[in-house]
């Protein structure tokens, strides 16, 4: 019997949900700590009880992405794999990729010093959007409206103490309603598609910052465009982040590598972990 | 039923859901201090201070 394992830093609804739906389907599976765990160069697989397949599941992203180095290098099979984690959490790379692949994307301009991100910002024009290229749950993410204020901005990057800072992701303002879509894929499946509203006095519409969420029809297009996406980043289990341009249609700005679905399974009927358990042992079976 | 612990800040009651796994995170009423189920037994639970939220926290 294949043997699912959950390895997470902090239980949330996302990895009791997994552990549940396996019991349920008669998969065995096991929940562990990552924070426990101790590699070595001198580690062998037979060394660590961690089943037939890990589902990374850590909300620490570095914490994630290099025990799934680790795991990987002990040739445990990870989902996802650490090219995929790489890729996803970092935007700049992401944005790359999704251009490389011909995938709709927004515009978006890279600098490499204040002084160029200030002329590229004021060159552009405004409103434009100022992200940093390792973030999440919308942290650091600007509406830059006027000079003034991009100066600000970039003067507080500039005394930021992380070197990650210097680098200027600057991103055209997508003129979209104030919804973006978030469509969860399971390998070649788009097993949910949601849109999320953003809160009250609030442009971003990640549910971490109150967005709310409604259930999405997945359309032919939104399908198509996600599962593009996905293998774009290197596919697996993924939140592929859509906004709706009023010209030009669906665009992705951005691919999740450790999702969390607990506003999607909220108004969603579909199975969202189940799909990812039926994943993992197909995972295994390859 | 739930199992009460006692909060290493302030002293006050924390309850555990019957459900809560060992990883989860439980907050103190009183006090807000966040704590991680570090084990948990039919009748005993073991919390342990909870992480801070990271920076590279989420997705």
């Amino acid at each position: 019997m294949t043997q699912v394992c959950i390895i997470y830093d902090k239980v949330r609804f996302e990895e009791k949900a997994l552990y549940e739906k396996a019991q349920k389907k008669g998969v065995k599976a096991q929940i562990v700590d990552g924070k426990t765990l101790t590699i070595t160069t001198d580690s062998k697989k037979k060394d660590f009880a961690l089943g037939d397949v890990i589902l990374q599941r850590s909300v620490s992203h570095y914490r994630g992405l290099y025990l799934t180095a680790c795991l990987e290098f002990l040739d445990f099979k990870v989902i996802n794999k650490f090219q995929v984690g790489e890729t996803c959490g970092n935007k700049l790379i992401t944005s790359l990729a999704l251009a490389k692949n011909k995938v709709p994307t927004p515009k978006t301009q890279f600098a490499f010093a204040a002084e160029s991100a200030l002329e590229t910002i004021n060159k552009t024009g405004f409103p434009i959007v100022l992200k940093p290229i390792v973030g999440s749950w919308g942290r650091g993410v600007f509406p830059l409206r006027d000079s003034e204020v991009a100066s600000m901005i970039v003067e507080m990057r500039e005394e930021d103490d992380s070197p990650l800072s210097r680098i200027y992701y600057v991103q055209e303002m997508i003129n979209r309603p104030p919804r973006d879509i978030r469509c969860i894929v399971v390998g070649d499946q788009v097993v949910t598609a949601i849109y999320r509203y953003s809160a009250e006095n609030e442009w971003r519409t990640n549910v971490a910052r109150g967005g709310k969420a409604e259930l999405a029809p997945i359309t032919k297009e939104l399908e198509d465009l996600a599962l593009k996406a996905a293998k774009a980043v290197g596919g697996g289990i993924l939140g592929v982040d859509m906004m709706e341009d009023k010209e030009r249609g669906l665009i992705v700005h951005e691919v999740n590598n450790t999702v969390e679905f607990h506003g999607a399974s909220s108004v969603s009927k579909n199975d969202i972990p189940g799909a990812m358990i039926d994943y993992a042992v197909k995972v295994v079976k390859k | 039923m739930k199992t009460k612990v006692e909060c290493q800040e302030c002293g006050a009651d924390i309850s555990v859901p019957e459900d809560a796994v060992t990883g989860e995170i439980v907050t103190c009423p009183d006090c807000g201090g966040d704590y991680e189920i570090a084990s948990k037994a039919a009748d005993k639970v073991e919390l342990k201070p909870a992480e801070t939220v990271g920076e590279d926290w989420g997705q």
